[in-house]
């Protein structure tokens, strides 16, 4: 044992800064690319474990002691992956001219993401400013905060049709209430909880000497929240964009349904589910493309994620304000 | 905001240099604080007196430190002088002026123990926050927290982000930051409380550098003995609960930096005494241990 072993353990490897401060802030090329291959592995591999469950599974379904415990694997309920693929380029109905299940999927997509879109910025923008006056007066904060949280336990299902009736007997002006128009305010009422919980959240975290240096320069509220409780706000901000642009597209799609909706995603599952019994490939074609959809609007809220870091420095953990970074 | 206060005439009596750190009459004080009590309530219905019975009066271009162990209330006093607080009774006047008036008028400018730099700004943008709430216009705000960087000795940094900068650097910015708007009045609150020993000892030596370029009248609240007395003319002994000054120690140390004007034994250019010098006399040692004896003195800590 006293033989010299040859030094395996080599040195230790320079602790690796994740980000190397020569690059400028919100710039990540190499890491983005090994996230991008990850995402694109990790669909794979679900797809390959859905091929191995429809190879290996019970056609008819596992039963255990008479209770159903395994789903059926046979291609009505589980079709292959590329039969899903392959749906996409067949035609809805055997007519000529009748669009392929593609395009209707994209069509319906493109209807679904105008209508979130509009229901996500009016959910920010509301959510953003119901923040903001909690923020400047503790009473609206009191009155109002209870309420915000209520909202949000009201189901959905019952709420679609009432709005979609009050919104029938609309005229704002000359503008006439359009149907969609309930599905966006649906979307926008899901989409504006997470920001403004978020948002309050984010106002109110500066800390006591952060605040008392604003009143030691005799800052007024106004500058005090542009300057330290608007920036100190945005961590907060991120994540909870992020969950209200899910909520947007799942509020739409929902809504689709329950007021009956023609031409979005929402309306595209009912009518392909109709069929489903034969043909289960079409429901996931649509499945599919409202996935793709909150892939979507998850992207947009990444680019506006880096719009709203891009100047900040490295290091930033919520709370305003930078600790001791050992001296 | 009609009274005009003269200004700081530091070099204006012979005598000034004396132990006495009394003002001549004539001049306003820095800081006067007369009869202060502060009564914070308690959930449940009773109240803490956090301070009983203040009277402190600081002379321009003094430095005075407060002293006294946690929950003396230290913090407290340097919060009703810079208007943070609202004494309870008493009154707080800066250089002449009720202290929420002086803080209007920027006469003060504060630092805390957290460095409490904005991370979304850079060094230089830090610095030019109290300008630019000021309206200062871009250009003059560069120039002066230019200067200001040369000051603290981190030139070379405007453009960095503060999570790239050590504690100590942070927290030199955060002095930079309070002294942006030329406060005649600097208020210091553990500002080195989270630096190690010998990062805290060298900014000690950088305060009193600036101290004694700048002309400012400072105060600080400190939990160490050494620097207190390595920074101070005065001493302010603090007891706990109710907080009250117990004892006001005069520091005498010859060679030290003093404010400007005020040469002292030392020759006030280049080769000024090295503040390792200054820590290593016997009146240093003296007047440590003059403090400690006032802080046991003021009861159990």
């Amino acid at each position: 044992m006293t033989t010299a072993s040859p030094p395996t353990a080599s040195p230790p490897a320079e602790p690796r800064t994740r980000v190397s401060r020569s690059r400028p802030p919100g710039w990540r090329g190499g890491e983005r690319l090994r996230r991008g291959l990850l995402a694109v592995t990790a669909v794979l591999v679900l797809c390959a474990l859905w091929e191995l469950y429809k190879a290996i599974g019970p056609a008819t379904g596992g039963r255990l002691l008479g209770v159903p415990v395994l789903p059926r694997a046979n291609d009505i309920a589980m079709p292959h992956t590329w039969a899903i693929l392959d749906e996409l380029g067949k035609q809805e109905v055997r007519t000529a001219g009748s669009d392929t299940v593609g395009a209707s999927v994209l069509k319906a997509m493109w209807f679904t993401i105008k209508i979130s879109l509009v229901g996500l910025v009016t959910g920010i923008v509301v959510g953003v400013l119901l923040a903001v006056a909690m923020a400047r007066l503790k009473i609206v904060e009191r009155g109002l905060l209870p309420y915000v949280v209520i909202s949000q336990t009201v189901p959905l299902i019952a709420l679609a049709p009432l709005v979609a009736g009050w919104g029938g007997k609309l005229h704002l002006g000359g503008l006439e209430w359009q149907r969609w128009m309930s599905v966006s305010l649906i979307a926008a009422y899901l989409a504006f909880f997470p920001v403004a919980v978020g948002m309050l959240r984010g106002l109110q975290s500066p800390g006591a000497n952060a605040l008392e240096l604003m009143r030691s320069y005799a800052a007024s509220w106004w500058q005090t929240f542009l300057r330290l409780r608007l920036p100190t706000s945005v961590p907060f901000l991120l994540p909870a964009l992020r969950l209200a642009a899910a909520s947007a597209v799942i509020g739409a799609i929902v809504a689709e349904i329950s007021t009956g909706t023609r031409g979005g995603i929402g309306r595209l599952i009912v009518d392909y589910s109709q069929s489903a019994s034969s043909n289960s490939s079409r429901l996931y074609d649509a499945v599919l493309g409202a996935a793709v959809v909150g892939l979507i609007f998850a992207g947009l809220v990444s680019l506006l994620e880096v719009a709203l870091t891009w100047r900040r420095g490295r290091g930033a953990a919520p709370g305003g304000t930078t600790q001791k970074a050992g001296s | 905001m009609t009274s005009t206060t003269p200004p700081p005439v530091p070099a204006l009596s012979p005598t000034a240099a004396g132990p006495a750190g009394a003002p001549p009459a004539v001049e306003v004080p820095a800081v006067e604080v007369r009869g202060v009590d502060q009564v914070f309530p308690v959930a449940g219905g009773g109240q803490t007196v956090a301070l009983s019975g203040i009277d402190l009066t600081v002379a321009p271009g003094e430095f005075v430190s407060l002293i006294g162990p946690s929950g003396c209330g230290k913090s407290t006093l340097l919060r009703v002088v810079g208007d943070l607080l609202t004494p309870t009774r008493g009154e707080v006047r800066v250089f002449g002026q009720e202290a929420g008036e002086a803080r209007r008028a920027q006469t003060y400018g504060i630092a805390f123990q957290q460095a409490g730099l904005l991370e979304w700004r850079t060094v230089a943008g830090n610095i030019e926050l109290p300008l630019q709430v000021h309206g200062v216009k871009k250009k003059e705000r560069r120039e002066r927290a230019r200067e200001l960087l040369e000051l603290v000795g981190l030139a070379d940094f405007a453009g960095h982000w503060p999570a790239q900068l050590s504690g100590g650097m942070q927290q030199r910015v955060a002095i930079a930051r309070a002294l942006a708007e030329r406060p005649r009045l600097l208020l210091l609150d553990e500002p080195f409380g989270a630096l190690d020993e010998m990062t805290r000892e060298r900014m000690q030596a950088e305060l009193a550098r600036i101290r004694h370029e700048t002309g400012t009248t400072v105060i600080l609240v400190t939990h160490s003995i050494p620097e207190a007395v390595f920074l101070s003319d005065r001493v302010a002994v603090m007891s706990p609960r109710p907080g009250r000054i117990t004892q006001l120690i005069e520091v005498d140390l010859p060679g030290r930096l003093g404010p400007p004007g005020e040469s002292g034994d030392a020759p006030s250019t280049d080769d000024a005494p090295s503040a390792d010098d200054v820590r290593e006399q016997a009146a240093f040692f003296a007047a440590v241990t003059a403090v400690r004896e006032a802080l046991r003195a003021g009861g159990p800590t």
